[in-house]
């Protein structure tokens, strides 16, 4: 075993084992990191292993959210089956997005205006879709917390845990996957070169389409997870830019286009997230906005002082380098 | 195996090239040379797909291919390289060439099988970790090349892979694709202003001027050829 | 809905849209100089709102009297903008500029929102319910202003790219990079420059919108999302192709809060901007 697989062994055993050490608070932070480093990964799909710039990702996570939360709430289908709907409505969602903009050849700027500008058309038309509640929200049934009912994913905070951390657990090795194989190439040529990458062979378009597809299908279940967590869902809040904004954080701070970036970038800014929400309620000031000045600020340092991330520092000084054969 | 018949490209009134034709047979080394601005890129450019002609016929193993994408072109048999390099930056050498490995099949190994054979020839193995990023110009050149061979392409189109290497590292890239051509059967048509290497490799040459084909036949007959002379003195003949 | 109504709705979009069209001509002149994405345009803009609104408020100055001073206040912003922040940014890679500008969008909302808090402000000048009657037609009087005012200023702009001698360097650098470093014209002073014009534009255009509409901290993104739909309908880099987008895209918009709910009016010509890339994406006018 390397180095780095130990690692993670290590890793994996501590992160089942902790629903036994953690308070409620404690445990609802870790899963808030997990489903960062989901969500931030999937979103890193498309943005750092084939360098499509999605800015408006809040689209699939709420689209999946609703499918799956609509079938539940009005046909009673279980979560589970939502979550095959969800994934297909964010694929289609990303493959007509997709076509839009990468059929003529035309620069990255097309599809990050378009995915913004589908995430706020989306939401405003929410905001008017009475089956699923509009603007007012949409609310999922709740049943008592201490019944764990897996089938319809309803229950304590342990078993989103669980659920998060298998979310999180399959993104990672379905990227470890990816990486490794002809998707994993072409995408990787596509971001660092596109017209080299067609000399070599890659039809550009149709790998684009896959990258985005593949992240929005991700993407959709980190919605589905979203709508049966939280329990209730609300068009100004779940398809709000500053929710594409809290997706991208992560990955751009802890790592674009690595395995562990996403990860490491999740648990950061959570911890400060957390940690600065409870400082300004300590303060009594409840200023909204400043947190997302902050944001910003974290956002305008990373780019400009660490664009590669904190991880590729870190892996490096704990010893886990790049081999060169695409073994990530 | 390529027969290039009455080619033309314009771009905004402004021929680039006019009514070009060539063939290269299968087996053989030829070489385009010609001034500066001659037309010669684009001409490569029209043939892999990069830019579709104006006019006239491009047909590759009998196949009319004119207009087609450059990655189906690359499909179909023609490995190209660019004379601005346009290497995969943040990815190894050994990646890089595993990305033309992975040309018409899925499998890593045979990728990875094809790149070693790639970089071997062009003598590149030994730096298969480091980041393309981090290579020399002239490194990159050949990495370049390399990626066009793991491609598996019946006919490698080369543009002025030679420009600012030491002789003794172009008698090296020319030894290579001596190699290349006589024992794996790779025809190879290339552009190039460093007359050492045309003179050592080409068996037959064309002269571009003006996006016009000026002359052709063997090394020496068109170095000798008043048109050619007149339109171009190469500095590599006073080599 | 009588005829004559539908028209003056309609008349209203235009007029209205002439606005537009200044923003997104600011924002088309810069990413066809600098080829950058400004992605904080129309927080800048709403920041020129807020300012209009706050000299208003604070001593009645009606906004039409900012004008000149707002669009110098802002050419000195989006200079130093570009010359500190977004240079060192020019080679690197296009997603990275993006959120650069996207950081700064950010936090420009959020200090209007911390600062002004959420609630609407508008700028209601003494003659704001006046309007000039046009055989059948009735049309705000502050509109035509605006319209007109926009109108001159786009002329202005345009004025300055085809006559000056400044300008004229601005085209070469946008034309052939190479070649106007070789010739020796000071790119980092010139994309400043546009960038300074670009923004000058969203200063004074946000000085008229501030009559026109209620401002709150989060039209900054809206607009910026809508200047972006006007120049990719128009056509990235063509100055008329903006003014041509923004007039269209008032007019959807009253359209649509016609046939629909005024909340909805943004569905429209977000309808558009598809219609737009399924078919035209090039836009509707070429690159000048």
């Amino acid at each position: 075993m390397t180095r780095s697989h130990l690692a993670l062994a290590v890793l994996a055993v501590v992160l089942l084992a902790l629903p036994l050490a953690l308070d409620r608070y404690l445990l609802s932070v870790m899963i808030l990191i997990l489903y960062f480093a989901f969500v931030g990964q999937a979103w890193n799909v498309m943005m750092g292993f084939c360098g499509q710039l999605s800015l408006g990702h809040a689209l699939f996570v709420g689209l999946g959210a609703y499918t799956a939360a609509a079938l539940y709430q009005h046909f009673g289908i279980i979560p589970w089956v939502g979550m095959v709907a969800a994934v297909a409505v964010c694929v289609a969602a990303a493959s007509f997005m997709g076509w839009l903009a990468f059929r003529f050849g035309i620069g990255g700027t097309y599809f990050a205006l378009l995915t913004i500008a589908f995430a706020e058309f989306t939401r405003i038309g929410f905001d008017h879709f009475g089956w699923v509640g509009g603007s007012g929200g949409f609310f999922l049934k709740v049943i008592q917390q201490d019944r764990v009912d897996l089938v319809n994913l309803r229950g304590n905070p342990v078993l989103f845990y669980y659920f998060a951390l298998a979310l999180a657990a399959l993104a990672f090795l379905l990227s470890a996957w990816l990486l490794r194989g002809r998707l994993g190439f072409y995408f990787r040529a596509i971001r660092d070169n596109e017209e080299g990458a067609r000399a070599a062979g890659v039809d550009v378009f149709r790998y684009k389409m896959y990258a985005v597809q593949i992240s929005a299908g991700m993407t959709a279940l980190a919605g589905v997870f979203f709508a049966f967590y939280y329990n209730n869902l609300f068009p100004e809040q779940i398809f709000h830019i500053s929710r594409s904004i809290e997706i991208i954080l992560a990955p751009i701070i802890g790592g674009i286009g690595t395995l562990f970036g996403p990860v490491l970038g999740a648990a950061v800014l959570t911890v400060l997230s957390e940690g600065i929400n409870q400082a300004l309620s300590m303060a009594g000031h409840e200023i909204p906005g400043v947190k997302q000045i902050l944001y910003g600020i974290a956002l305008g340092a990373a780019i400009m002082f660490m664009p590669n991330g904190i991880w590729p520092v870190i892996a490096r000084r704990l010893g886990f380098a790049r081999r060169g054969d695409g073994d990530a | 195996m390529l027969e290039v018949a009455g080619v033309s490209k314009s771009f905004r009134g402004l021929r680039a090239v006019s009514g070009a034709t060539l063939a290269v047979e299968r087996g053989e080394i030829v070489a385009l040379i010609g001034p500066n601005g001659a037309g010669k890129t684009t001409l490569f450019n029209l043939i892999a797909g990069t830019l579709a002609p104006d006019d006239g016929s491009i047909r590759f193993l009998g196949s009319e291919i004119g207009g087609w994408r450059a990655d189906r072109v690359c499909a179909a048999g023609i490995g190209r390289t660019f004379q601005i390099v346009k290497p995969f930056a943040d990815m190894s050498v050994l990646e890089n060439a595993m990305v033309g490995g992975f040309r018409g099949t899925r499998d890593r190994r045979v990728a990875r099988a094809r790149a070693e054979y790639a970089l071997q020839a062009l003598d590149m193995w030994a730096q298969r970790d480091r980041l393309a990023s981090a290579l020399t110009l002239p490194d990159r050149k050949r990495l370049e090349v390399a990626r066009a061979l793991a491609t598996e392409p019946r006919l490698l189109l080369l543009d002025e892979v030679m420009a600012g290497l030491r002789p003794t590292e172009t008698d090296h890239m020319v030894a290579a694709f001596r190699r290349l051509n006589a024992e794996h059967g790779v025809t190879i048509l290339l552009i190039e202003h460093v007359m050492r290497a045309v003179m050592a490799l080409a068996q037959r040459v064309y002269v571009l001027h003006h996006g016009e084909i000026i002359s052709a036949g063997t090394p020496q007959q068109v170095t000798s050829d008043p048109k050619v002379l007149e339109s171009y003195l190469g500095t590599g003949a006073l080599q | 809905m009588p005829l004559d109504a539908i028209a003056n709705i309609i008349l209203s979009g235009l007029l209205t849209g002439l606005v537009y069209g200044l923003m997104a001509l600011g924002l088309s002149v810069i990413y066809g100089v600098v080829r950058i994405v400004n992605f904080a345009h129309g927080e800048l803009m709403a920041v020129a709102m807020y300012a209009a609104v706050f000299a208003f408020a604070l001593a009645g100055v009606d906004p039409l009297w900012m004008l000149v001073p707002m669009a110098l206040a802002f050419f000195g912003v989006g200079y130093g903008l570009q010359r500190v922040l977004i240079n060192p940014f020019i080679d690197r890679p296009e997603h990275s500029q993006f959120i650069l500008l996207l950081a700064v969008a950010l936090i420009l909302v959020n200090a209007l929102l911390v600062a002004f808090g959420p609630d609407a402000r508008t700028v209601q000048v003494e003659y704001a319910l006046d309007s000039y009657e046009i055989g059948p037609l009735l049309v705000d009087k502050v509109r035509v202003i605006c319209a007109a005012v926009a109108l001159v200023a786009c002329a202005l702009l345009f004025a300055i790219f085809r006559y000056t001698s400044f300008g004229k360097a601005i085209r070469a650098c946008a034309d052939n990079l190479l070649g106007a470093q070789v010739v020796g014209l000071n790119v980092k002073h010139l994309y400043a420059l546009t960038f300074g014009l670009g923004v000058a534009c969203v200063g004074v255009a946000g000085c008229l919108l501030s009559l026109l509409v209620d401002v709150t901290p989060s039209i900054g993104p809206a607009y910026t999302l809508l200047a972006f739909v006007i120049v990719i309908i128009g056509g990235l880099g063509s100055m008329i192709g903006a003014l041509a987008g923004g007039v269209l895209i008032g007019v959807s918009e009253s359209v649509a809060g016609l046939l629909f709910t005024p909340s909805a009016k943004s569905m429209l010509s977000f309808a558009l901007l598809i219609l737009v890339l399924a078919f035209r994406p090039q836009g509707l006018f070429k690159a000048r």
